[in-house]
C-alpha cells in the first residue's frame, strides 16, 4: 500500500448542506447565541435533506462557546461520536474546523459532521474593544496594553506596515481594491449586512483612520449570527445532493515561531500562510491557476493582500496590478475575490460565511456566480497565530 | 516628585504591567533606568519577550544582561481609534516596534516621544526614554 496515496483528504468528504441565520450588526440578535447555533445547524440539515438526528459530530474553532455535548442534547441526536475545537481566538481555525470534520469522516470516526460558528456579541462582548481599565496585566499584555496596543487592528497593523516597507510601498492600492471588491459583491447579496450600502473609492479615501495603514473600510465588521455546514463521506454524497462539493485539499498551522512574544516572529511581515498554503496545494494536486475564485478571510485588508501573495495568486512585485479592483470582481475578473461580500460587507462570522459562499459558487447558486466554477479556495485567519485553508471542488474535479 | 503625567506619552489610568516570576527582572531594571534583555546561558542567544525555554537550544538556563537602550525602527503604527477607554483623548499616538542591535536584534514595543503626526521612517535610529509612573516604568523611544 502506498501511504502517500492514503494519507490525504482529497476527495474523501463532501459538503451536502449549508445554512446560516440572518446576519445582524453586533448586539442586534434577539436570541441567545446558543439558539443562533441551533438555527444555523437546522437550516443546514434542511438544505442537506437530512434528519438532524443523524448528526454525529461537531467541529468549531475560536473557542466557540456552544459545546458539542450540549448541542447534541438540544438537537436530540441519535449518538455523538466526534467533536473537536481548533484552539485560539479569531478566525484562523475556520478551515481547520472544516478539515477536522473531513478527517473524522475520512478515518471512520463519524459519518455526519457539522462544522459551525455562532457569535452574539451583544450577549458576550465585542472583539474590537479592550475592556481592561486600571488593572494590572501580565505576560504579553504587560508589554502591549500599557503602550496602547490592544485591539486586533492594533496588533496586526505593524506586520503589514513592514510588508509594505519591504516591498517599496506596494500593497496599499491592493488593500483598497480588496475593500471595494467586498462591498461591490455585497450589493447583490441579500444576506449581506452592507447590502444597500455601496462603497465608492472616494468614500474609502475619505474614511477615517482606525490605525495607520488601515482606514475604517479596511477593517471587518462585528456581527451577530451563526453559520453551519454538513459534511458526509464522499461516497454517500451523490445520493444526498444534486451538487455535492468535495474537499480537495486542506492545511492548518503556522510558521514555527509566528507568535514569538512581543512581535519577535523571525518572519514578521507575513499573513502566516508561507508554510500552510503550499501544503494545501500539494494535497489538492492543483495550484492557484486552477482556482475559479478565492474567498480570503478579511480581518484587515492588508492581511488579504499578504495572504493572496503567499498563496501564489499574485506576486509581491506586481501586487497592485494583479489585485486591481476590476480583476477582483465577479463574474468577469481574473481573480474574483470574496464574492459574497466577505467579512467586510456580508458578515463577520469569523470567516464561516466565506466557506458557505465557496459551496454556493460550486453549486452555481452564488449571488455573484462565476459561470461553471469548479474550484474555490478559502483562506482563514491572516496574521493570527494559527491559520487554515481549504480548497473545494465540484464532482468533476475528483 | 510631582506628577510626571504631562511628560508621559499616554495618559495614565489604563492597564499597567504586573511583573511575573519570568519578567520581574526586566521591569525592576526599567525602574532603575536600565534596559536588560534575557539571554540563554547555554547558547548565548538573546531573546525577548521573556521565555522560560530557549527556542534555539532548549536550555532552561538564562541570565539578564544590560544593553544600551538604543535601537532602530522596525515597524510602526499610528493609532487614531482608541480601543481602550483610558486613551479616548490620547489619539493619535504612535506605537513603534524597535529592533535592538546590541541584543541580537530582538524587538520591543514602545511609544514615540514627540509629535505623533511627524513622519515615522522604518530604519530610523531611536533612543530609549524611561517613563516613570507611580509603581512602574515604561520604556519609550525618541528620535536619535
Amino acid at each position: 500500500m502506498n501511504p502517500g496515496h492514503t494519507r490525504t483528504l482529497r476527495g474523501r468528504a463532501a459538503v451536502v448542506g449549508i445554512g446560516e441565520t440572518e446576519y445582524l450588526r453586533h448586539g442586534q440578535a434577539s436570541e441567545p447565541e446558543f439558539v443562533l447555533a441551533l438555527r444555523a445547524i437546522l437550516t443546514a440539515c434542511r438544505d442537506a435533506g437530512i434528519d438532524p438526528g443523524r448528526i454525529d459530530g461537531f467541529t468549531s474553532y475560536s473557542n466557540d462557546r456552544n459545546l458539542p455535548s450540549r448541542l447534541a442534547s438540544a438537537i436530540g441526536v441519535d449518538e455523538l461520536r466526534y467533536s473537536s475545537m481548533v484552539w485560539g481566538g479569531g478566525g484562523g481555525g475556520v478551515g481547520g474546523a472544516v478539515s477536522n470534520a473531513a478527517m473524522a469522516i475520512a478515518t471512520g470516526m463519524a459519518d455526519c459532521v457539522v462544522a459551525f460558528r455562532a457569535l452574539a456579541q451583544g450577549q458576550f462582548g465585542r472583539f474590537g474593544q479592550v475592556r481592561a481599565g486600571s488593572v494590572g496585566v501580565t505576560d504579553e499584555a504587560a508589554f502591549t496594553l500599557p503602550y496602547g496596543l490592544g485591539s486586533p487592528a492594533q496588533q496586526y497593523a505593524m506586520r503589514f506596515q513592514r510588508w509594505v516597507h519591504d516591498h517599496q510601498g506596494r500593497g496599499l492600492a491592493a488593500q483598497r481594491a480588496v475593500a471595494l471588491a467586498s462591498y461591490h459583491h455585497a450589493q447583490t447579496n441579500p444576506r449581506a449586512v452592507m447590502n444597500g450600502r455601496p462603497l465608492t473609492g472616494e468614500a474609502y479615501d475619505a474614511s477615517r483612520w482606525i490605525v495607520e495603514p488601515w482606514r475604517l473600510y479596511d477593517c471587518c465588521q462585528e456581527n451577530d449570527g451563526a453559520a453551519a455546514m454538513i459534511l458526509v463521506p464522499a461516497e454517500a454524497a451523490p445520493d444526498m445532493s444534486d451538487a455535492p462539493v468535495f474537499v480537495l485539499g486542506a492545511a492548518q498551522g503556522s510558521d514555527g515561531r509566528f507568535i514569538a512574544p512581543v512581535h519577535n516572529a523571525p518572519r514578521y511581515a507575513t499573513a502566516n500562510f508561507s508554510t500552510v498554503a503550499p501544503r494545501m496545494w500539494a494535497m489538492a494536486g492543483i495550484g492557484p491557476r486552477d482556482v475559479d475564485c478565492v474567498q480570503s478571510y478579511e480581518n484587515f485588508t492588508g492581511g488579504v493582500v499578504m495572504s493572496l501573495v503567499e498563496h501564489g495568486f499574485a506576486s509581491a512585485e506586481e501586487v497592485d496590478d494583479m489585485l486591481a479592483f476590476e480583476r477582483l470582481i465577479a463574474p468577469g475578473g481574473a481573480l474574483p475575490l470574496n464574492t459574497s461580500g466577505g467579512n467586510l460587507a456580508e458578515a463577520y462570522m469569523h470567516g464561516f460565511g466565506l466557506h458557505n459562499e465557496a459551496i454556493r459558487q460550486l453549486r452555481g447558486s452564488s449571488c455573484n456566480q462565476i459561470p461553471g466554477a469548479k474550484v474555490v479556495a478559502v483562506t482563514g485567519g491572516p496574521m493570527v497565530g494559527y491559520v487554515s485553508d481549504v480548497v473545494y471542488g465540484s464532482e468533476d474535479t475528483l | 516628585m510631582t506628577s510626571r503625567s504631562e511628560t508621559w506619552v499616554l495618559p495614565g489610568g489604563g492597564p499597567r504591567p504586573e511583573p511575573t516570576g519570568l519578567d520581574a527582572p526586566f521591569w525592576a531594571a526599567l525602574g532603575e533606568h536600565r534596559l536588560v534583555v534575557q539571554r540563554c546561558s547555554a547558547c548565548q542567544a538573546w531573546r525577548f519577550g521573556p521565555e522560560h525555554l530557549c527556542p534555539d537550544c532548549r536550555s532552561f538556563d538564562y541570565s539578564w544582561e544590560e544593553v544600551p537602550p538604543v535601537g532602530v525602527v522596525y515597524s510602526w503604527e499610528r493609532v487614531w481609534h482608541p480601543a481602550q477607554p483610558a486613551l479616548s483623548t490620547a489619539v493619535p499616538y504612535v506605537v513603534l516596534l524597535v529592533e535592538i542591535p546590541a541584543a541580537g536584534g530582538v524587538r520591543m514595543l514602545g511609544n514615540l516621544v514627540g509629535d505623533p503626526l511627524a513622519d515615522v521612517v522604518i530604519g530610523q535610529p531611536v533612543t530609549g526614554v524611561f517613563e516613570d509612573h507611580d509603581s512602574y516604568t515604561l520604556l519609550q523611544w525618541e528620535r536619535a
